[in-house]
């Protein structure tokens, strides 16, 4: 079994004197975050993942969840581990204070989800799934369903889940056939088919609460004719109590490639002759108010990709030190004699880079994420009508490119983790093949790495002329003499890197601007491209700015002097090894075009 | 009934501690710090007392450098009511902490004070016997159970060769052993709350205690590495080892 130390160092640091935690304790309703209260709850979300989610990990991933007679249950020790989640208050954590919640902004929420699906991915799907329901109801929803439904989720007493897919409506959500039919009461009988949704059955608790996209009869074709609707499994009566089972089933799971302990279900809507639902803000909207939570759910799942990166590297990490084999070439401790015949692999430079790309990438991911948990509050929360607009399209750049790209690293991350491990690694029982089965989903789930793509150079680059991009890209170019002013050897190198890769980064954002209104195809045969040199400068950008503030630390003497030294070294590899990719990033934009779109279909 | 609990900062459990260069003792710099796990379930027994009905407050006492807040506040997400932090960076030996909790004792009357048996810095197992005889109040040390019922608590209690169950009357000394309990988890809306709960701080000099140390550390140095095992051919060999070698037998 392999343990999981939520990196608390990195966490508290990147919060207090990079991303600024002063100011989201300025907008309103965050007053009380400050470093000791926080500090407090990520000691506590770091034990409670340790020592509770992570040891049902690896078990969880060999049982799976089960499914017989309509009923789901979950591995071994996942239905305790949920209602110890549920007696720590974590669920109340984000979920809105006039239902019970919290309240807390993102910028706490994230970490703290970031730690429990670094322990187990598994089980931490069920509670961001609730979250995210709760949010749509409380967005969208009516007093009376709100209130008919918020508090015992905000509460951890039901969950909820997301019924968006059926077979032929995927990534297309225009193609939704499920139905919906007005009765005399208000309510809607829904029917119809939903398939992969997450912990749409499960055995936690004794109510679960679906929020189902369906067409009402004689709704207009495409997506202007779905609606949103809320589904209980029991029908809840007037003073809270719960009523007669719904018609609403789980008639499979699915044989998935990771994250076994999570069902994922097949769900049949009105076998019976309909389950009764409620509609959720107006008719027609659903797919609407899907977009408005969007923003939200895509940022938790590229979380996914660094709570997974960064548990493979702490695996990955323990294995290198234990392992000997193979004559150093580099100095090593006298502690292993004169000329060792073998000497633990960390020892040897290709292990160490592949140790030091997996770190560098975990904390760069992490950097990106939690910059934009706080442009997100900002702008969900700010009273300056400016602030708010400009963090609100900064948040529409940043989040299929924190989703994209955060996602993709984690299978590139989970696969070193690995490698590292040899042909050890392959053998299950190692434990690394689980993380690169778990974070391959991440990639694909709540939009493709291509959909975010597509999104990123469509609707947040190309119509918009790059203008936000182009902000953001003159933001970073003032980094560079802040690093030099450091006078530092390592800094120095960060600070060429980063000026070559963010300029690679304005190539091709003003080729995008310019090519999209008359050429979008050209576009979007390089969007993914694009992306990851998105993600690799920005991610390039914080991690110099986090560097920075380590520098500063260290020269005013404070702070912990290994943890800063490392964050000083990961950054100049970072720099070096990555950063030094978006050229040719920028290159595939630009030239990569032709390719693709003069190969005929014929030709495959 | 009042409850006080006393509560230690010291290095991590899961921390592997390392000597400082000169060998004046463990080097302390950026090294994660955390309540004292016997003194975690000191902290879980009152709890469970003030939830039996048993105690209506619970008072946690820190002894040491201003960041014992946080250790202090730990104590109060679990479920402490309100905290003192004696402050001081001087170093405290079990006789000046004792002397310290007296004062504090006679301040606020409990009628209990559970103390962890002893922290894992320095495992000195100490200061809640010489608390006890300061106070001159009885005694229940390594405590494996505990009720409390009409002024008398019934504590059982680990000794060398099983278990000993002894009727102390209050006010009296609690000292924890580890199979005491569980400490529980700290909530969420708790960790909030403890934000708002009282913390006092005051001195040693405000409380009249002289804390100068009795004792002159002359150096800490790390225990000897451990050698290899060896593969004997037969137990008279390894009775042999035994007796000769090791010098147990």
């Amino acid at each position: 079994m392999s343990e999981y130390n939520a990196p608390l160092k990195d966490i508290n640091f990147l919060l207090e004197h990079v991303i600024g935690l002063e100011e989201i304790a300025r907008l309103p309703g965050c007053e009380e975050v400050t470093p000791d209260l926080v500090s407090a709850i990520f000691e506590e979300a770091g034990k409670f993942s340790k020592e509770v989610l992570a040891p049902i990990n690896r078990s969880g991933d060999l049982e799976g969840a089960k499914i017989s007679n309509n009923v789901v249950t979950t591995p071994k020790g996942f239905k305790e581990a949920y209602w110890k989640y549920v007696e720590g208050g974590w669920s109340q954590l984000e979920a809105p204070v006039a239902f019970g919640g919290q309240g807390l902004p993102h910028i706490v929420a994230t970490p703290v989800s970031e730690m429990l699906g670094s322990a187990n991915m598994a089980f931490k799907l069920c509670p961001l799934l609730t979250l995210g329901a709760i949010a749509a109801l409380d967005e969208h929803a009516s007093a009376d369903v709100k209130n008919k439904f918020i508090p015992s989720m905000a509460a951890g007493k039901w969950t909820g889940t997301m019924n968006l897919t059926e077979p032929q409506a995927g990534s297309d959500l225009a193609l939704v056939r499920s139905k919906a039919i007005l009765q005399a009461d208000g309510s809607y009988k829904i029917s119809g088919q939903k398939i992969f949704i997450t912990y749409g059955e499960h055995d936690y608790t004794e109510n679960i609460i679906h929020l189902v996209l369906a067409r009402i009869e004689g709704a207009p074709d495409g997506v202007k004719g779905i609606s949103l609707f809320v589904v209980p499994k029991f029908l809840v009566n007037a003073d809270g109590s719960l009523g007669a089972r719904n018609d609403v089933k789980c008639v499979s799971i699915e044989h998935k490639m990771g994250i076994h302990g999570s069902p994922t279900c097949v769900m049949v809507y009105g076998d019976a002759g309909g389950a009764t639902g409620y509609v959720v803000g107006e008719p027609n909207r659903g797919i609407e108010y899907m977009f408005v939570m969007m923003n939200a759910a895509r940022l938790g799942v590229g979380l996914e990709g660094v709570s997974i990166s960064e548990r493979a590297y702490q695996h990955a990490l323990v294995w290198a030190r234990e392992r000997v084999q193979g004559r150093p070439v580099t100095p090593v401790p006298a502690s292993f004699g004169p000329s060792p015949k073998s000497v633990p692999i960390i020892y040897h430079p290709d292990v160490k880079r592949m140790l030091l790309t997996m770190r560098a990438y975990a904390e760069a991911t992490r950097a990106l994420t939690y910059y934009t948990s706080a442009c997100l509050d900002i702008a969900e929360r700010s009273i300056d009508e400016k602030q708010k607009r400009t963090n609100q399209a900064l948040v529409e750049l940043l989040i299929p490119i924190v989703k994209g790209w955060s996602t993709e690293i984690g299978i590139e991350v989970t696969s070193l983790g690995i490698q590292v491990h040899g042909g050890m690694g392959f053998i299950e029982e190692t434990g690394a093949a689980q993380y690169y089965r778990d974070a391959r989903i991440s990639a694909i789930y709540e939009g493709t790495t291509g959909i975010q793509a597509n999104d990123l150079v469509g609707r947040k680059v190309g119509r918009e002329g790059g203008q936000t991009a182009l902000a953001l890209i003159a933001e970073m170019e003032k980094l560079p003499a802040l690093l030099l002013a450091m006078n530092d050897v390592n800094l120095k190198a960060v600070a060429a890197q980063l000026t070559t890769s963010i300029a690679s980064a304005k190539r091709a954002t003003d080729w995008i601007a310019t090519m999209f209104p008359n050429n979008p195809a050209a576009v979007f045969a390089g969007a993914v491209h694009y992306l990851k040199l998105m993600g690799t400068v920005t991610g390039g950008w914080m991690m110099a700015r986090a560097a920075l503030a380590a520098a500063t630390q260290i020269k005013a003497g404070d702070g912990d002097g290994d943890y800063l030294k490392a964050k000083i070294m990961t950054t100049r590899f970072y720099a070096d090894h990555i950063l030094t990719m978006a050229p040719s990033f920028a290159n595939a934009v630009i030239q990569g075009a032709d390719s693709v779109l003069q190969m005929e279909e014929a030709l495959f | 009934m009042k409850i006080i609990v006393p509560v230690k900062r010291v290095v991590d459990y899961n921390v592997k501690v390392r000597v400082k260069a000169d060998q004046s003792g463990v080097e302390l710099a950026n090294i994660k710090m955390s309540m004292n796990p016997f003194d975690e379930i000191s902290v879980e027994e009152a709890i469970k007392l003030k939830e039996a009905g048993v105690a209506t407050e619970i008072i946690a006492v820190s002894i040491g450098v201003t960041q014992c807040q946080e250790t202090l506040r730990t104590a109060l997400a679990m479920g402490a009511d309100r905290a003192i932090l004696v402050e001081t960076s001087a170093e405290v030996q079990p006789l000046a902490v004792a002397k310290l909790l007296k004062a504090i004792c006679e301040k606020e009357s409990p009628q209990l004070v559970i103390l962890g048996k002893q922290a894992i810095d320095d495992d000195s197992n100490q200061t809640g016997q010489m608390l006890a005889a300061l106070m001159n109040w009885p005694q229940a040390t390594f405590a494996s159970k505990v009720s409390v019922d009409a002024g008398i608590a019934e504590v059982m209690r680990e000794i060398d060769g099983g278990m000993e169950t002894i009727e102390i009357k209050l006010p009296a000394i609690i000292t924890a052993d580890l199979r005491l309990n569980t400490p529980r988890y700290a909530t969420l809306p708790n960790i909030m709350k403890a934000k708002k709960k009282p913390m006092d701080v005051t001195t040693p000099e405000a409380l009249g205690v002289d804390i100068t140390p009795r004792l002159k550390t002359l150096k800490v140095v790390e225990p000897p590495k451990r050698k290899g095992g060896v593969i004997v051919a037969d137990v008279a060999a390894l009775v042999d080892k035994l007796k000769n070698e090791a010098k147990v037998i």
